[in-house]
């Protein structure tokens, strides 16, 4: 009998940890703490890609309770909670977190289109903040309907416009683009399907032939997407991956003998996860670099003294990789808006709808970033009540091999084609959801 | 021509794909030919013997190994670990479970399979990583039939002659062998064959141990595919429409099913879903499945079982 109930317990206590239900009670919280919640996923299909990211955000966090006791001695306090990347999960954590610490949560960073899609229904009521860094909904750049997401420093449709640029680029101009076939294979998903529309609009105005390929999750067979491809020979190849789908993508293009250095990912699909699994079939594959790409700069150094230094790191193994670095910007701006809201409402523990106005006044100048140690890694970001993407640039790299090269000189998203869509999709997410837009000139 | 060459390459793309789907179903058939079980944690073993594989053969090649020697030490660690993982399945959770309804044992299973995921994850990293033991470039055939040729990747072949000499193996060892008969009796009745003297605990440890070494080694080949990582545990899912079509209790149903399946999903994405948006080959695969159950419920090879009322 016992030897039964054992067997029952330890079928079910796998089936909750599988479910991803945390049973933690969290860190105690005193009153002058600010609670940052972090969605993250360490397991399951996607954790190669999770990981770096988590371990960045961590680790940036971290650094700043070392180095300055926290933000003008408000410390902060994180909690983790582990989604999968799945949707339901994601919602599950966002519920459980959104109200601890002494003034709930300062904002959150999903880190998964489908979770910010749910939580965007959401956010408004609980007056929470959504910081999607390079991710996310493409029309919620626009503030005054989506008024509590910040896509920050670029969309999929920022990333479909500047990877269409540096085709241009490599044919030696627009016009070179008329005729040519360009092919996306997408993560069948609304991340991967994100930059069909803008694709759509560029290929009208350039005269390309667009082709969109969906693989469905989590992307470990693509034979026939390739061997279409392989038919169909289209000139470059756009990658929407995400995890192991990425690195598949890859190998079947090698095995199908399409040239690996027409292939260009977008930001998501661009670092060593993605390319490691490949080997050698990796060499001369392109990626969009959101501003930054790998490497070591002033912050990594704050980072070693303040935070390795005392054992207190948890990403050693991907100090310095793309997505480790992207999770310190993603930090960099949440807490920076939490500085600029302090600003304004004071040296204490703020709400989540006193983090937002922290977001929308958020100026990032370059000598501000070259203060916090993030010079050569970012360009200037500016968020307003209209504007809550704050930038527009990005570049590409290459996949030598060994590590990632910067091949590309920054370019800049046409704004001229975007902005009329941010202001169509969003109008039209305004008119299905009932919001009337905020008027931006008031709030000034 | 060219429209018979590019319809020839996915077939044969197709055909060589569903083989691998059918390394994986091996595992599930020869589970559920013992023991009744549909094993829910076939995918998860896949990942545990990748993870203990792989993880190892780095260890030693970190440490100056010759590859070969390494390959084959890995090799010898990875069945280690998983004829451990058989013991402790056998004595944790089938062992007391001995006689209760298939349900239970098939939610034992799903119990088996978070405990194997956590456990292999938090014991050899959850990271991806590479593999190398095949060849992973490709053959391009009938170079002047075709324009560009008939393209075949190498490592599809590989897994084909793997699974068929796989199959002749597990053939011989449940027609030929005293074990394997004992582990077809076992599977009619576990209480009968317990009757007559055969030790079931022995049994079902030796069959999740078969299925951990057939979980071994698609793992070899599933890991030089994809890189061995959490998403091969994906596979079972693949593997599901292989057995519905093949049927449960066949080995060689096991293949044909994986043929089916693979050159039906290939040449249905590649022809029908142009036409529909594309997308259509991971539900494409169900729908051939459930076309064989409406005809031939217990699959092309399966059993059929006549019970007296």
């Amino acid at each position: 009998m016992l030897r039964k109930t054992l067997a029952f317990a330890t079928a079910a206590s796998a089936v909750l940890s599988g479910a991803g239900i945390m049973l933690s009670a969290g860190p105690a919280m005193a009153q002058n703490e600010q609670f940052i919640p972090r969605l993250v996923y360490r397991t399951g299909a996607y954790a190669p890609n999770g990981i770096p990211f988590a371990n960045g955000a961590a680790d940036y966090i971290t650094m700043l309770n070392e180095r300055d006791g926290g933000i003008n001695g408000i410390k902060l306090v994180m909690e983790e909670c582990e989604t999968g990347y799945a949707t339901d999960k994601g919602v599950e954590c966002y519920e459980r977190l959104k109200g601890k610490g002494p003034t709930g949560a300062a904002y959150f960073s999903p880190l998964s289109t489908g979770i910010t899609f749910a939580l965007t229904e959401k956010a408004p009521g609980d007056k929470i903040p959504l910081l999607t860094t390079g991710y996310g909904r493409s029309e919620s750049r626009n503030g005054a309907v989506f008024a509590w997401n910040f896509i920050a420093v670029g969309s999929y449709w920022t990333a479909a416009d500047i990877a269409i640029q540096h085709i241009a680029k490599e044919l030696g101009g627009f016009d070179k683009l008329k005729g040519k076939k360009i092919s996306l294979v997408y993560h069948d998903s609304p991340y991967g399907k994100e930059p069909i529309a803008a694709l759509e609009v560029r290929a009208k105005l350039n005269g390309f032939n667009f082709k969109a390929i969906p693989v469905t999750h989590p992307g470990v067979e693509q034979k026939s997407q390739w061997l279409a491809i392989r038919q169909d020979r289209p000139d470059y190849v756009l990658l929407w991956g995400w995890g192991v789908m990425n690195s598949t993508s890859i190998k079947e293009a090698a095995a199908v003998a399409y040239p690996r250095d027409k292939i260009i990912g977008v930001w998501w699909s661009g670092a060593e996860p993605d390319v490691i699994p490949a080997g050698d079939q990796a060499k001369g594959y392109k990626a969009l670099m959101l501003q930054h790409g790998a490497g070591q700069f002033a912050v990594h150094a704050d980072i070693e003294k303040n935070v390795y230094a005392k054992g207190q790191g948890v990403g050693k193994d991907t100090f310095g990789q793309v997505l480790y670095n992207r999770g310190l910007i993603d930090s960099l701006i949440g807490t920076e808006a939490i500085r600029t809201a302090q600003a304004k409402f004071g040296k204490k523990p703020l709400t989540g709808e006193e983090v937002r106005w922290g977001f929308e006044n958020l100026n990032l100048t370059a000598a501000r970033i070259k203060e916090l140690g993030f010079e050569g890694m970012l360009a200037p970001i500016k968020f307003s009540c209209e504007d809550h993407q704050g930038a527009d640039q990005g570049r590409v790299h290459q996949w030598d091999g060994k590590e990632w090269k910067i091949i590309s000189d920054f370019y800049t998203a046409d704004r001229k084609i975007l902005d009329p869509m941010v202001a169509e999709y969003s109008a039209k997410y305004a008119a299905e959801k009932k919001i009337t837009p905020r008027d931006c000139s008031k709030e000034k | 021509m060219v429209v018979l060459g590019q319809f020839l390459e996915v077939l044969i793309g197709g055909l060589l794909a569903g083989v691998l789907y059918s390394l994986v179903a091996l595992g599930f058939v020869l589970i559920f030919k013992a023991s009744g079980v549909f094993n829910f944690a076939q995918g998860a073993m896949v990942l545990l013997a990748g993870l203990a594989l792989v993880r190892s053969l780095d260890f030693m090649v970190a440490r100056g190994i010759p590859t070969w020697a390494a390959i084959v030490l890995a090799l010898l660690f990875a069945a280690v670990v998983m004829a451990i993982t058989a013991a402790l399945i056998q004595k944790l959770v089938l062992g007391p479970l001995v006689n209760q309804s298939d349900l239970s044992l098939f939610m034992a299973t799903i119990g088996i399979t978070f405990v194997l995921e956590g456990a292999g994850q938090m014991i050899f990293g959850s990271d991806v990583y590479p593999l190398s033991l095949f060849p992973t470039d490709a053959w391009f055939i009938l170079d002047g039939l075709f324009e560009g040729g008939l393209l075949v990747n190498k490592l599809d072949v590989w897994g084909g002659l793997i699974a068929g000499a796989l199959v002749a193996v597990l053939a011989i060892f449940f027609q030929r062998t005293k074990t394997g008969r004992a582990l077809r009796a076992v599977a009619d009745d576990h209480a009968a064959a317990e009757s007559v003297g055969i030790p079931i605990t022995w049994i079902w440890f030796v069959v999740w141990l078969v299925a951990g070494l057939v979980a071994l080694t698609a793992a070899t080949v599933w890991g030089t595919k994809l890189g061995v990582q959490f998403s091969i545990v994906f596979l079972a899912l693949k593997a599901l429409p292989v057995l519905i079509i093949g049927g449960f209790t066949s080995v060689p149903g096991a293949i044909v099913g994986g043929l089916i399946v693979g050159a039906g999903e290939k040449i249905a994405e590649v022809y029908l879903g142009q036409q529909i948006g594309g997308g259509i080959e991971y539900w494409f695969a169900y729908v051939l499945a459930l076309a064989v159950l409406l005809v031939r419920p217990q699959g092309l090879f399966g059993e059929r079982i006549i019970e007296r009322i």
